[in-house]
């Protein structure tokens, strides 16, 4: 029932994540981040079992910290991407597996912006622009007619605009406020919410 | 005295050293010179080659130089079957780190891992420390050409130019007056190499099948690893030759 979504231009990714926490039929809280940063230009979106994503990610924050400090030079986003590929399988593989999607947003100074897809089976792809959960249903087509490589900030947060409202239009979840997060060479910046605007009919 | 001392690697003397680990720093002393300098535009390997009985069937090309991975290699001395099993184990940490991260090892982290395995030996167990310094030289996106150099007790360090084995103190003496930092050129570097082992290796005459090259050079965002052939070897030998001739020349010509 969760949703995360990303857009990589040029120089920058946006990404945004729905802000829900829910049990069974009940929604719990409806101001949940679900982005972890795990560098000063590395950022992590996760969904799935609640509280595997929670121990997940800070695990793997923690251990990307901690190459930092061993080396003296941080993990590039494509290292760290393939490195959090590794552990996921590995768990998948073992008695206790995680049960986590995520997506990974980083910028590197020499191999620019990125951003990867993973799902709980720990297969790993680098894309323009990818969606997690239910709402990936709604929002790829929508990505796939708008995006194109020279989109600007703006272009990209109008973009995921219309991914939100559609969401809010067609999808039986009310998911009404998306947290917004921009990572460029200056780090990871927080943006106002998207809130979806009601149906115009 | 000494010998309640040196039979076991864990024990300090009274004195506060370790004896196993002077031996096999000793045992070094004696083996065949590698050679590394670092140039602006790629690094070189050299070492010294011992075994060159005619009836030895030449199986490896290279007898002392060791490819780790795409961007690094060793060469060693001391010990040969000790060295074996460290350029495996490398190899391992190489590609556990490929493996892992999906890119290749920075250098400094693939000698400090070996270096702490290296440490261990000295330390645990009633063993004997591993009787090998190693040289590695490679490439890294993080500090581009780098020169190393380790010894059985697990030190390590970084260098501009250095040499271990056989007469070493002597080539590196050389090395500190002729170097030019920040101005060698991988050619200028090669030049240097050859006319510091002819003059510390202790033979008559330097020729190509008693000594081995391996350079490394970046071309298009690759590493380019060669183990220079034996007629390139002579053509550098052959011209170290005629350089010492015109300074003997020279040397007459003032005196007279």
């Amino acid at each position: 029932m969760e949703c995360l979504i990303g857009i990589q231009g040029k120089d920058f990714v946006l990404v945004a994540a729905d802000q829900v926490s829910a049990r069974s039929i009940v929604s719990m809280k409806q101001d949940n981040d679900k982005m972890f940063k795990l560098n000063d230009n590395l950022l992590m979106l996760v969904s799935g079992e609640p509280g595997d994503t929670v121990q997940f990610a800070e695990y793997i924050g923690k251990n990307i910290q901690l190459y930092k400090m061993r080396n003296g030079y941080e993990l590039s986003p494509s290292a760290a991407a393939n490195f959090t590929r590794k552990n996921l399988a590995d768990y998948l593989r073992s008695q206790t597996p995680y049960m986590v999607n995520l997506l990974m947003a980083g910028y590197d100074k020499d191999e620019g912006p990125s951003l990867y897809f993973m799902d709980y089976l720990a297969s790993l792809n680098k894309l323009p622009f990818a969606a997690h959960g239910y709402g990936s249903f709604f929002t790829m087509s929508i990505m796939d007619r708008h995006y194109h490589e020279d989109i600007t900030l703006d272009q990209a947060r109008e973009l995921l605009t219309k991914c939100v409202n559609e969401i809010r239009q067609r999808f039986i979840v009310n998911m009404p406020a998306f947290k917004l997060r921009c990572i460029n060479k200056d780090g990871i910046q927080d943006l106002p919410d998207i809130i979806a605007t009601a149906p115009t009919s | 005295m000494s010998r309640r001392y040196d039979s076991r690697t864990t024990i300090f003397s009274p004195e506060g050293r370790l004896y196993q680990v002077e031996y096999a720093m000793e045992a070094i002393g004696h083996a065949g010179t590698c050679l590394g300098i670092l140039a602006n535009d790629g690094v070189l390997l050299a070492a010294e080659r011992r075994n060159t009985n005619k009836l030895l069937d030449e199986v490896a090309y290279s007898e002392k130089i060791y490819k780790l991975h795409d961007d690094m290699v060793c060469s060693v001395a001391g010990i040969t079957s000790d060295a074996n099993v460290l350029t495996n184990e490398l190899r391992l940490i190489a590609q556990r780190y490929l493996l892992q991260y999906q890119e290749p090892i920075p250098c400094e982290q693939l000698v400090s891992t070996l270096c702490d395995l290296k440490q261990a030996y000295t330390q645990f167990g009633g063993k004997r420390p591993f009787g090998v310094s190693l040289l590695y030289m490679g490439w890294d996106k993080h500090y581009g050409f780098q020169l190393y150099q380790s010894d059985p007790s697990g030190n390590y360090g970084g260098w501009k130019a250095t040499c271990i084995g056989n007469n070493s103190a002597n080539a590196v003496s050389m090395l500190k007056q002729e170097y030019k930092e920040g101005e060698t050129t991988l050619q200028q570097a090669l030049q240097l190499a050859v006319k510091v082992l002819s003059k510390t290796l202790d033979m008559t005459k330097l020729t190509s099948e008693k000594v081995e090259i391996a350079t490394m050079t970046r071309d298009n965002g690759i590493t380019k690893i060669k183990v220079l052939d034996s007629s390139v070897v002579d053509e550098l030998i052959k011209q170290h030759e005629a350089e010492e001739a015109k300074a003997e020349a020279d040397k007459k010509k003032e005196k007279s």
